[in-house]
Formats: structure tokens, sequence, C-alpha cells
């Protein structure tokens, strides 16, 4: 099997949240901690584009290079998790990050920084799978259940897509070939290394 | 006998100089998805639990035919 991924269509994105809402809901994620959002380019705009962000599961994840505890791991399928008892919740992660993905709850009386919290692609984390201290943690592991991410699963448009990249792969090159524009994938080339990727290749868009 | 005593103080001191095993990050990893929940309730029909084939063969099909809109209404 190949790598899960993540794309987002800019082309089909209608900014509704609805993904945001879901992972929330489906990750009884805490107030102030977003694993997804909607970031919309030229707003108000005549073209404006909208993207859903998220861990993009790195193939060389930066956090995992500047992690100091070594608390991050990627699973077979590609996948990358992290160990919430490892985590010292220093930071660098988010630093590191170009997608702003490391979240950082406040707990505690004096709001300090607690343990990262971010997108699991729904795979839960190192506690035993469907266990109600994995759902604690990392929240639901629908992998294991034999679904994808239920950001993408609900996703009205199916702007944002996840699951085997080459599969997704060829859901978009379908698209592309039917509407003839919108071949960039924002963040591909920064997740996965592809100096084609995120670069216009010459579709209409 | 001056000698020995030299040299076993010496391993002891020495022996505080070592490296203590940093293994903290590299014992916990996830199970196997396939492996399942063991929820019935909430697993997909479709795929046998701990079949890798079976479960593989599912994210397939759910991400081809659950996202793909062109392979439902054809071209």
């Amino acid at each position: 099997m190949a790598r899960m991924k993540f794309i987002c269509d800019s082309q089909r994105c209608i900014e509704c949240n609805g993904c945001v809402t879901a992972c929330k809901n489906e990750n009884e994620v805490p107030w102030g901690v977003n694993r997804r959002r909607v970031v919309t380019l030229s707003d108000g705009q005549p073209g404006e584009k909208s993207i859903s962000v998220a861990c993009m599961h790195c193939s060389d994840a930066p956090c995992m290079a500047v992690c100091p505890v070594n608390c991050f791991y990627r699973t077979d399928e590609g996948v990358v998790l992290h160990d919430k008892d490892v985590c010292i919740g220093c930071g660098y992660c988010s630093y590191a990050c170009p997608f702003g993905a490391p979240q950082f709850p406040s707990q505690g009386t004096f709001g300090v920084r607690g343990k990262m919290d971010k997108c699991t692609f729904c795979a839960g984390g190192p506690e035993a799978n469907g266990s109600e201290a994995q759902f604690e943690k990392y929240g639901r592991n629908r992998l294991a259940e034999g679904k994808l991410p239920i950001c993408a699963e609900m996703c009205s448009t199916k702007a944002l897509l996840a699951g085997d990249g080459d599969v997704l792969a060829d859901i978009l090159r379908t698209r592309v070939v039917q509407r003839g524009k919108g071949a960039e994938v924002w963040g591909w080339g920064t997740a996965y290394g592809s100096k084609a990727g995120g670069k216009d290749a010459g579709g209409k868009s | 006998m001056k000698a020995m005593f030299l040299v076993l103080s010496a391993a002891l001191l020495l022996a505080a100089c070592g490296d203590k095993p940093q293994s903290l990050g590299e014992g916990r990893k996830s199970v196997a998805p396939w492996a399942g929940t063991g929820v019935a309730a909430f697993t997909a029909p479709g795929w046998k639990v701990g079949d890798k084939t079976s479960w593989e063969g599912e994210m397939r099909a759910r991400t081809q035919y659950g996202q793909n809109e062109y392979t439902r209404v054809g071209n």
C-alpha cells in the first residue's frame, strides 16, 4: 500500500468549515485546539480560494527532526503520530511545521502550555486500538475501524480527499482533465518533496 | 595489591562517565490498523478484521468509490 495522504482541491472548497467541525466533534478536541482549519486566500476578492489545512503527514517531517524527546513516529501507512506520554510540550515542532499543525491546549491554573495535539489522520496513537486511553489522548481511531478520516469522508463537495496517495492522485488527475484547470495542489511539494508539487502545472486556474 | 586497588578504583570512577540508554521515545508505536478496534458496532462492514489485504482493499474502495464521483456517474 502507498502512503496515506490528504489533498485539498482548492477549486472545490467552499469554506463551509464542515471538516473543522467534524474533526472537533469526532475526536472531542478541546477548546482552543483546531486540528484542522480552513484558510481563505484573497477573501472577498474575485477569485478567492479556500483550502483545508491540517497535518500533512510529511514524508520528511520537520517536527520529527526537531523533537528533543523523540516522541514522533511514522506508521507503516505513512501517518505521522506522536506519543503524548513522552511529549514535554516544548513547542519546537510548532516552529518547525510549515503548516502550523501542532496545537497546544492551555491546561492548568496558570494556562501553561500542555502536551502537543495534532491531526492523527484519525489513526489514534500508541495505545490499544479502540481503548478509552487512545480516545482520551488522541481521539477516534477510524483507520482501525476500516474508515477514512472524518474530515474527508464528510466533505460535501469532496474538496478534501484522504487515502492512498496513488488513488488520490488518480482522482485529482481525472478532475483536472475534466475541468481543464486546477492541477496545482497546495502544500504537496512542501510535505512530500516533489519539485513539481505546489506549482502551476499549466492549467487554467 | 596497590595497583589492583587503583585499577578497581579507576573502573568504579569511570563507570559514572557511562551514558544511560536514551530509549524514551523508541518504545511505543501504534498497533496496526488492520488489527481492528474490537468494537464491532463501529467497524465498517466489508473487510475482515486482522487481514491486512482485506483492510487495504476496503481503504482503496472507500477512497475511490466514496470520493470519486466520476467513478460513480461515469465520465
